[in-house]
């Protein structure tokens, strides 16, 4: 069901009703949400439970008593430390503002005024972080409702929109050295809609509703986006039709130097806009790839085209043929080693984005329309491809997938497999967890569906506990070879009890799937539970609707399976006393430090 | 059944989930069960951007039941046309 087909006042209206129907999905994932606003927040909370259900979770939500969210965060945190939340989201506007500074304020009181304000939320992560243990969003803050000095209400120091942009500026940085928070950018999403619109002075007065309905429901879907995003949620693939969409008019037809594109008409100039919001989306890690009814070497021509800003190599996946669309979008999932899931889809060609959404529900179809100057912020307002953090791994990734390509090619030169890996000259780095790298590996614990063994959640700080606690290893690995480096890649968390090692998350990224990397990090883990005196190690595998390939996992690395248990889970042993390391063709660099 | 009664109606039934619903001009939140200070927000703002209305303040705190809303909205369709 498509939350966007319904007006607001339907949604309003209807919400119960569109609430059963959701909650009968299949597959929902449980999560736990507490809100804690200094605002009325129930009409925020039913459009956010409508839009977490409708992207795949089972909401449970824990809402704040009016304006105390301070108190339940700081003085009195047991009712949230009880309700065990995975997020708190701090839900508060300009009205929560306590240190306004005075109209006849200097720079210095200004600055007084952004610290004192920042440091009483700063109490709040805390507290939150150490006590309740959870993820954190805070928002920015919206302008005032009046700019009580006119222009000027920006430059002064004791003007309140100054005041609000420096304090918006510090919680950014905050934000920036602090990955257990989350900032969502509420000033934005009040600009999208317009103060005048953001703002419903009656509903203030008569219920203290601080926005419009509209606005509950931008904050509901931003919220609902990095709620996906910080569980690896996100899109990943845009996945782009041509002719109408990339560049005006029919290649087929009009021939390849006919298109429109380029500088010359307004028309032109629409395509070129949208064609460098895709690069630069690309540039910031959303691999693109191209879906398109038409001959292949036409195309190829079209993007040779002297104006055309994407160039083949932007492309990573590329299905141009007289198949189906759906047909193609599941071989790009396939080719990208990628969930349907990870998919969104734009076509000028109603009937092409119908017949997709209807054979793939599972692909996101935003309804683009033909108007190449709307495509762009139609993409934007579906936040598809939101993200959490934006690691450096993120950046190279389109490059990466290009790699993996070249490797695939290569790969058919060898007739022997093990020929192959060698000449990849692959070297992994395998070592505890180490500060650096913990965002990271939370981050892969969130995304990881395919090749993970008990798809086990970790926030920030669970993995920092992790780190500190003896009675845990956990290791990572990292490997990288001749074609570039794959990053962080592998974790691996195992539970000492007595003489047992239990591996309770085992998880990798896809891209290096076939690599023997799972055995050197089965040789890395093993080599560290010797040295704690475990004699057996004990591996579980929990099935779920994604994680199919490592079924049969801990058999191939010859564990005997010890337990069956309900919904299939198995229980599997490995004795140590005779394990000889597997791992032959990947170098590890020497590094153990416990 | 007079047609914007029937319409306020289904908004009734609707957000207080409860299909057989029947509203009078006399029905009030004393009388209505789950006609609580939460719904009563819903069902205001649904209201509005069903009818792309805006209630102000003094109308809204002189709404005693049914009655009064159903003048009061077909007071502001009036003033639209």
């Amino acid at each position: 069901m498509k939350l966007e087909a319904y007006e607001l006042g339907d949604l309003l209206q209807k919400r119960k009703q569109i609430k059963r129907s959701l909650s009968e999905q299949a597959n929902l994932s449980e999560i736990r949400l507490a809100i804690l606003a200094g605002s009325t927040a129930n009409e925020l909370v039913d459009l956010l439970e409508l839009h977490l259900l409708a992207s795949g979770f089972r909401p449970t939500f824990y809402v704040g008593e009016y304006d105390k969210y301070y108190e339940e965060s700081v003085i009195d945190p047991d009712a949230l430390m009880a309700f065990r939340p995975d997020f708190t989201y701090i839900y508060t506007s300009y009205v929560n503002l306590k240190h306004l500074p005075a109209v006849q304020c200097d720079e210095e009181a200004l600055r007084e005024n952004v610290t004192a304000e920042l440091s009483r939320f700063r109490q709040m992560w805390k507290s939150l972080r150490e006590n309740v243990g959870c993820q954190v969003i805070q928002n920015t803050f919206e302008l005032p409702p009046y700019a009580l000095l006119g222009n000027l209400d920006a430059v002064l120091p004791g003007g309140h929109s100054r005041f609000v942009q420096e304090l918006n500026l510090a919680l950014a940085r905050e934000a920036g050295s602090n990955p257990a928070l989350l900032l969502q950018d509420l000033m934005r999403l009040s600009s999208e809609i317009g103060l005048a619109h953001w703002f419903d002075r009656e509903r203030w007065f008569s219920y203290k509703l601080i926005s419009s309905p509209e606005g509950s429901l931008m904050i509901a879907r931003s919220l609902s986006a990095q709620i996906n995003a910080a569980r690896g949620c996100s899109r990943k693939v845009l996945v782009l039709d041509l002719d109408n969409t990339l560049w005006g008019g029919v290649i087929g037809d009009d021939g390849p130097d006919k298109i429109i594109i380029g500088r010359e008409t307004p028309l032109a100039e629409a395509y070129t806009a949208f064609q460098e919001y895709c690069l630069a989306l690309k540039n910031r890690g959303v691999i693109l790839a191209v879906c398109s009814k038409n001959n292949e070497e036409t195309v190829k021509q079209g993007f040779s085209h002297p104006d055309s800003v994407l160039k083949l190599t932007d492309i990573s996946s590329f299905r141009v043929n007289w198949d189906p669309k759906h047909e193609n979008l599941k071989q790009i999932a396939k080719e990208l080693n990628v969930g349907i899931d990870s998919l969104v889809f734009v076509d000028d060609n109603p009937a092409e984005r119908a017949i997709v959404a209807a054979q793939l529900p599972a692909v996101a179809v935003p309804e683009v329309g033909s108007e190449p100057a709307h495509y762009a912020s139609i993409l934007h307002g579906g936040r598809y491809f939101e993200a959490a953090s934006l690691t450096a791994e993120d950046l190279e990734r389109a490059q990466l997938y290009a790699r993996n390509t070249q490797r695939t090619v290569q790969q058919e030169k060898f007739a022997d497999y093990g020929e192959y890996l060698d000449s990849l000259e692959m070297t992994a780095e395998i070592d505890v967890f180490k500060p650096v790298y913990v965002e990271r590996i939370a981050q892969l614990t969130n995304k990881t569906n395919q090749f993970n063994l008990t798809t086990r959640r970790y926030t920030v700080a669970e993995i920092e506990a992790i780190a500190r606690n003896p009675q845990f290893i956990g290791i990572y690995g990292k490997l990288s070879d001749r074609f570039g480096d794959n990053g962080l890649v592998s974790v691996l968390i195992g539970r000492k009890d007595g003489i047992d090692l239990y591996i309770e998350l085992w998880l990798m990224s896809c891209r290096v799937l076939k690599r023997e990397m799972e055995s050197a990090m089965l040789d890395a883990i093993v080599e560290r539970a010797r040295n704690r005196g475990a004699r057996r190690m004990v591996g579980r595998f929990i099935p779920t609707a994604k994680n199919g390939m490592v079924a049969d996992h801990y058999s191939k690395l010859d564990f005997q399976r010890i337990y069956e248990g309900e919904a299939e889970q198995t229980l599997w042993a490995r004795d140590l006393s005779d394990y000889q390391p597997r791992n032959k063709h990947i170098h590890t660099l020497e590094s153990i430090h416990g | 059944m007079d047609s914007l009664l029937g319409e306020l109606q289904q908004v009734f039934r609707d957000v207080l989930d409860k299909k057989d619903l029947v509203i009078k001009p006399e029905s009030s939140a004393l009388n209505v069960e789950d006609w609580d200070s939460l719904n009563h927000v819903v069902l205001i703002s649904a209201i509005e951007k069903k009818y792309h209305v805006k209630f102000g303040l003094a109308q809204l705190q002189d709404l005693k039941n049914v009655g009064d809303l159903l003048v009061l909205l077909e007071s502001k369709l009036a003033a639209k046309v």
